[in-house]
């Protein structure tokens, strides 16, 4: 594995060093001042077509259609998707989610979460590469300057040149461009909280509130930042996720690779060459897959953390190879063990099916399961008991114990509901308030409830008791526990 | 304003926070370089645990600005707001939490005010029909009423229910209104010298069971009438009370203290001293008014609805 003669590269290590002994504090000869806060070196992503490019335009395109078009939709006489942070009530199609739902959000973490694991672990930096925002507008942005200003080298060079009208004129069409996506992400994101129709009418009579344009102006700005201007440096320095990334490959993990035993030795040769003939590998060191490289870095210097994984060197090298007849896949999806063990893809792809792999789609499956089913089974409203906080029992006429609760009935439908309460837990035990309570559409109520039993049915102390309420026109029943004191 | 004598801890502390500011920025600058083995294998020449060699990373010039943000925005922050040991900040005279608070008291009952001035100008008997006076008036009662009389009103053993018509010092929303502004003192003395022996006590006790028609024996009864006398001064002869001296009514079947032989008894010989604070000093004469007609409301349903 070392050679003394290549100098080590900036690889992440999958395995612990297999070198014995310590290494010694090597040499001050060559030793310079530099200095540690490096100036950002713009990167001048070349375009790119090819198998992965598709599949990554076709993720830009599946999830801006659902980002921008799902604000959009209605469903009855509402939004269809809505985030009233303002009511507390959370509308998706057709659930009505209350603050107390809040575990499904955790459900949809939970997956979310288990799915990178799993992905990661068959195909490294899926998510990175074709899904992630900031990969999918920095594809936006990048796609609208080459529009406005060219591709990768005359963009280099019109960079590097005055600054003539020519230029102004362009700069200024990307960044108006620029910014209408920019803006119109900032109002879509405020769309999912404050409906969208009514957020346009307010924008056309210029009457938005404060926060609805902070909002759009913030996360219009922060489109515009990342996508037009931090790009790569997101994923490199800000991205905790990129980090942690590699705890989940191992060497059957898919990665983009370069062969390097049939690339090297690289170099330039004529095109009419005969390979066999020439000291060459297949690498014509076109550099072409620095060149579309969105991070700016080499893959024929191994798996580094910098690679989103996004396959761009994969299709340019591709197309190279096409040109000189050789055959495809000198940089290519692959795990470590195939590049190493000369796999077959059916081998590559049967070591996918591995321990890991099968634990983290177990997994995945039973909480996506467990979810499904706790939103099919859901009874769409709760109640809270809550015993009165001042009375602890108090004797009425005929010698009745009785107890004051207050039930906090949330309707989680969107039409007036009427509920029977009914309590159980003491022989006797009988409501003495009004046994029926009517709740508005996805609107809560508290009622004060009180439960009479005879001075005689238990012990004094404190005694479990289950209020039952029940919907009067759709099913379900819910069942809180509470406590019936007895007074000595 | 300190709480401390001397000002020493607000130097130390003010001090302390602003040579670790500046000891921040010196850091940033000092750390700004580094001599590293750019030309053989790009690491600093550290090693750790034998193998582990620190590579040349340098952070992007883009990071060191957001220090250099954080630096500028703490010096001004401290400057403009209350941070630096007792130092009040330049705005002292425009921000301060308490003055936040003021501010947003004072906002929020300017938008209620017309509200309460409309309920004002209204008789209590419409304002307790209002279904929006009545929503005030349930979350006034609720934040400052419920914890004695309960979430329904209706009481409990020693706090009295206010849905029924028994009222010891006056149901009308003026009688109402003096309550909830200047509380009651509730006393009952010790009657059981008045009373006489330990047997009439008893039998006093089955009569005031016996004149609301509760169980009771009917010879002790009869036998406490006379008794009854001592305790007739304060609840009249016929034993239905006095609300000018807040002494209750025994006749309607209602127990504030407890029922039965042995709470009269008790009572009789023990008294009772019970008190309803006054709320005066922490509700506006405009909130009293809503309080008062919903309270006034409890107790007359048929009249409101």
């Amino acid at each position: 594995m070392t050679d003394p003669n290549i100098p080590p590269r900036k690889v992440i290590p999958i395995l612990a060093s297999q070198d014995k002994g310590p290494i010694e504090p090597p040499e001050d000869a060559s030793a310079e001042m530099i200095a540690l806060y490096e100036a950002h070196k713009k990167i001048y992503p070349r375009s790119v077509s090819g198998v992965f490019s598709n599949w990554r335009w076709g993720m830009v395109f599946l999830t801006q259609l659902v980002f921008y078009g799902i604000p959009w939709l209605e469903w009855g006489q509402r939004q269809a998707v809505l985030f009233d942070l303002g009511a507390r009530r959370f509308y998706i199609f057709n659930l009505v989610l209350y603050p107390q739902d809040f575990i499904y959000l955790t459900g949809i973490l939970v997956i979310s979460a288990l799915s990178l694991f799993l992905f990661t672990a068959v195909a490294g930096r899926l998510w990175c590469g074709y899904a992630c925002p900031q990969t999918v507008y920095t594809e936006i942005f990048l796609w609208l300057e080459r529009k406005t200003e060219g591709d990768r080298s005359a963009r280099m060079r019109r960079d590097a040149g005055p600054w003539t009208a020519d230029k102004i004129l362009r700069k200024s069409g990307k960044h108006f461009l620029w910014l209408a996506v920019a803006l119109w992400t900032g109002f879509t994101f405020v769309g999912y909280f404050t409906p969208i129709k009514e957020l346009g009418m307010e924008f056309f009579q210029w009457q938005m509130s404060s926060w609805e344009t902070f909002w759009s102006l913030f996360y219009g700005f922060a489109t515009y930042g990342n996508a037009g201007f931090m790009r790569e440096q997101v994923c490199k320095h800000m991205c905790p996720y990129a980090r942690f990334q590699s705890a989940m490959f191992d060497k059957d993990t898919l990665i983009v690779t370069y062969d390097e035993q049939r690339g090297e030795p690289r170099g330039p040769r004529s095109k009419k060459a005969d390979l066999s003939t020439l000291n060459l590998g297949a690498c014509v060191d076109c550099t072409l897959c620095v060149q579309v490289c969105p991070t700016g870095i080499d893959i024929r210097d191994g798996l580094q953390y910098e690679c989103i994984g996004c396959g761009a060197c994969a299709d340019v090298c591709d197309t190279v190879m096409d040109k000189l007849g050789y055959a495809r896949g000198l940089v290519k999806y692959s795990t470590q063990n195939a590049v190493a063990q000369h796999w077959t893809l059916r081998q590559t792809l049967l070591h996918v099916m591995r321990p890991r792999v099968l634990v983290y789609a177990g997994i995945l499956a039973s909480v996506v399961l467990a979810m499904a089913v706790s939103l099919a089974t859901r009874i769409p409203f709760k109640v809270d008991v809550v015993r009165d906080r001042g009375v602890l029992a108090r004797v009425v006429s005929g010698g009745q114990i009785e107890n004051v609760y207050r039930l906090q009935v949330m309707n989680a439908t969107e039409s007036h509901q009427r509920f029977r309460l009914g309590v159980s837990g003491l022989p006797g035990l009988s409501i003495a308030s009004d046994q029926e309570v009517g709740v508005d559409a996805t609107q809560s109520r508290w009622v004060a409830v009180r439960v009479q039993g005879a001075y005689d049915v238990a012990p004094a102390g404190s005694h479990p008791i289950h209020f039952e309420i029940a919907a009067m026109d759709m099913p379900g029943i819910v069942s809180e526990k509470s406590v019936f004191i007895v007074p000595r | 304003m300190s709480d401390f004598t001397s000002n020493f801890w607000s130097i130390y502390i003010g001090g302390i926070t602003v040579v670790s500011i500046l000891a921040c920025a010196l850091l940033l600058w000092f750390s700004g370089k580094a001599k590293a083995m750019t030309a053989s294998d790009n690491t600093t020449g550290h090693v750790w645990d034998g193998d582990l060699r620190e590579m040349n990373n340098p952070l992007p010039r883009w990071w060191v600005w957001l220090f250099i943000i954080t630096i500028v925005f703490s010096l001004v922050y401290l400057t403009m707001y209350p941070g630096l040991g007792s130092y009040p900040g330049a705005l002292s005279q425009k921000w301060t939490q308490k003055d936040q608070y003021d501010r947003e008291v004072a906002k929020g009952n300017a938008e209620v005010a017309p509200l309460y001035a409309k309920f004002t100008a209204m008789k209590v008997e419409d304002v307790s029909r209002d279904p929006q006076a009545r929503g005030i008036g349930e979350r006034l009662f609720m934040n400052n009423c419920s914890q004695c009389h309960g979430s329904d009103a209706r009481g409990s053993k020693g706090f009295p229910n206010l849905t029924d018509a028994d009222w010891l010092h006056g149901g009308t929303p003026e009688k109402i209104v003096e309550t909830l502004t200047l509380g009651r003192v509730g006393q009952m003395p010790p009657m059981a010298a008045a009373v006489g022996s330990a047997d009439d006590v008893k039998n006093v006790a089955n009569y005031v069971l016996s004149l609301s028609g509760g169980p009771h024996d009917s010879v002790r009864a009869a036998l406490g009438k006379s008794k009854f006398a001592a305790c007739a001064a304060c609840h009249g002869m016929d034993g239905k009370g006095n609300q000018a001296l807040g002494a209750s009514n025994l006749t309607d079947d209602i127990w504030l203290h407890g029922y039965g032989e042995n709470a009269i008894v008790s009572m009789v010989n023990n008294g009772k001293m019970n008190q309803m604070p006054a709320q005066g000093e922490k509700l506006t004469t405009e909130q009293m008014h809503v309080l008062a007609s919903y309270v006034w409301g409890l107790s007359n349903h048929s009249k409101t609805q």
